[in-house]
């Protein structure tokens, strides 16, 4: 049994796994060890509520402070992990050793940077409250011209708030289609769609060359030759996991924090949320996991593998889920779907933005993706836990209508 | 026991339906409905799996 958990990251895959300790019934010491100076919050509402105005900061924490106390969870916030000795068992933190016991590591990632903007005023990336709050200021102050560079969720999730705050958004995504990645082309398309149906200016296909100017006096050039002023910038080309401060500790790091099937990466040591990677046992392919639902899922298996013998431990299988609220709309996708799965809608309309479609490929379900469709989806998880095959799902969709 | 929505919270993401969804149902409404206001007391497990992956902490227990 041991005596004591830390947990570096007091973030939601941290913070979640500090309070599944305590109701687990582990009485020993929980240190939880955040950077950010701010007791933890959540960050979804980041790039809605709180950007919108609509909520102010305190509302998006993760667990009142009433709620948090009485766990009796040793938060040190406004401090930082700066090395890791696995071997010895040390964890570093401000540059001072200390000793662990067991240690989750949930050191999440952080924005990629667009090479040329280093430090450019008026550019902004969005993942702390702070660098919310100052997108938020910016707008308050009246900037109503926005350029976001990356049609990703989160620049989606900015342009959709900053419209509906009255600004004018160009949208720019290198990407043929926006979302193409994630969702493939033809539903690439539909969520443009809704961007282009709001007044957004979408450009995609195109790179940025460069940004120069400063805020209120902005300018963004296309590598076409065409160029957009704007008020102010935010890029959201995606994000970087935070394992430098893991150089040399002994664990393996490969984009992320390398984790055995049960979240394990080393002795005494386990990972989750944004910087971990495991291998998913159901295709066998390398994960590293973005999604919110992620971080609370596997920030509770991992810390109880923790606590577990090798005997105990129980391989981490999740089916991913996320949702994103763009202007009125709540897109939501479940498992993980391939740019060339076969595409079925199988219910409501893609011309009304409001349906459900299945994703497959080799005779199974590989994904569930709704607009407006939370209930669908949902049941689409379920079909996608029992591993359903593309048949049997299409039949059970069959009974939506 | 008894289940209590914060409906100014919630925002129908559907996570308590696929949970237990004999309690919880979206409906195509988009509003959730809660089925079973007093669940038996069996049921504490699942119903506390609801309140923790809500992601809007909507859902809270009393008693």
């Amino acid at each position: 049994m041991r005596d004591s958990v830390t947990i570096v990251g007091a973030s939601l895959a941290g913070l979640r796994a500090a309070e599944t300790l305590r109701r687990d019934g582990f009485g020993g010491r929980i240190s939880l060890i955040g950077e950010e100076p701010h007791q933890p919050y959540d960050r979804p509402p980041l790039s809605k509520q709180v950007l919108a105005g609509d909520w102010e900061p305190e509302r998006a924490l993760l667990t009142p402070a009433e709620k948090l106390e009485p766990l009796g969870i040793d938060l040190r916030l406004g401090v930082r992990a700066t090395g890791l000795d696995v071997a010895a068992r040390q964890l570093e933190v401000d540059g001072v050793a200390e000793p662990f016991d067991g240690l989750l590591i949930a050191t999440g990632a952080r924005c990629r940077i667009l090479p040329g903007t280093e430090g450019l005023a008026g550019v902004h990336t969005l993942r702390t409250l702070d660098d919310c709050l100052a997108i938020r200021a910016a707008l308050d102050a009246g900037a109503d011209r926005m350029v976001v560079i990356g049609a990703g969720f989160i620049g989606a999730e900015v342009a959709s708030v900053a419209v509906g705050r009255g600004a004018s958004v160009t949208l720019v995504e290198a990407l043929p289609a926006p979302f193409a990645r994630l969702l493939g082309r033809e539903m690439g398309a539909v969520v443009a769609d809704v961007h282009v149906a709001n007044g957004v200016d979408l450009r995609c296909g195109v790179g940025v060359s460069s940004v120069v100017g400063g805020p209120g006096a902005m300018t963004v050039a296309m590598a076409d030759g065409s160029d957009v002023d704007a008020d102010l910038v935010v890029v959201g080309i995606g994000v970087v996991p935070n394992t430098g401060w893991l150089e040399g500790s002994g664990l393996t790091l490969d984009d992320g924090v390398v984790c055995d099937a049960t979240c394990l990466a080393g002795p005494n040591v386990v990972a989750a949320g944004d910087v971990a990677r495991w291998t998913d046992p159901r295709t066998g392919e390398s994960m590293r996991v973005e999604h919110w639902d992620n971080a609370v899922e596997q920030g509770r298996h991992a810390v109880r593998r923790l606590l577990a013998t090798d005997e105990e431990a129980e391989v981490y299988a999740p089916v991913p889920w996320f949702w994103s609220d763009q202007y009125d709309r709540k897109i939501q996708l479940a498992g993980r779907p391939h740019p060339d799965d076969e595409v079925r809608v199988v219910d409501g309309s893609t011309d009304e933005h409001r349906f459900a479609a299945f994703y497959g490929r080799r005779g199974q379900l590989t994904a569930v993706l709704g607009m407006n469709r939370p209930r669908q989806v949902m049941q689409g998880r379920g079909l996608l836990e029992q591993g359903a095959g593309w048949d049997d799902a299409l039949a059970v969709a069959a009974g939506w209508g | 026991m008894r289940i209590v929505v914060d409906y100014d919270l919630c925002e129908s993401n559907a996570i308590c339906m696929a949970i237990a969804p004999d309690v919880f149902e979206v409906r195509d409404d988009d509003f959730l409905y809660v089925l079973n206001e007093a669940p038996g007391e069996d049921r504490r497990g699942q119903m506390e799996e609801a309140v923790q992956r809500c992601p809007k902490q909507a859902i809270a227990i009393e008693g």
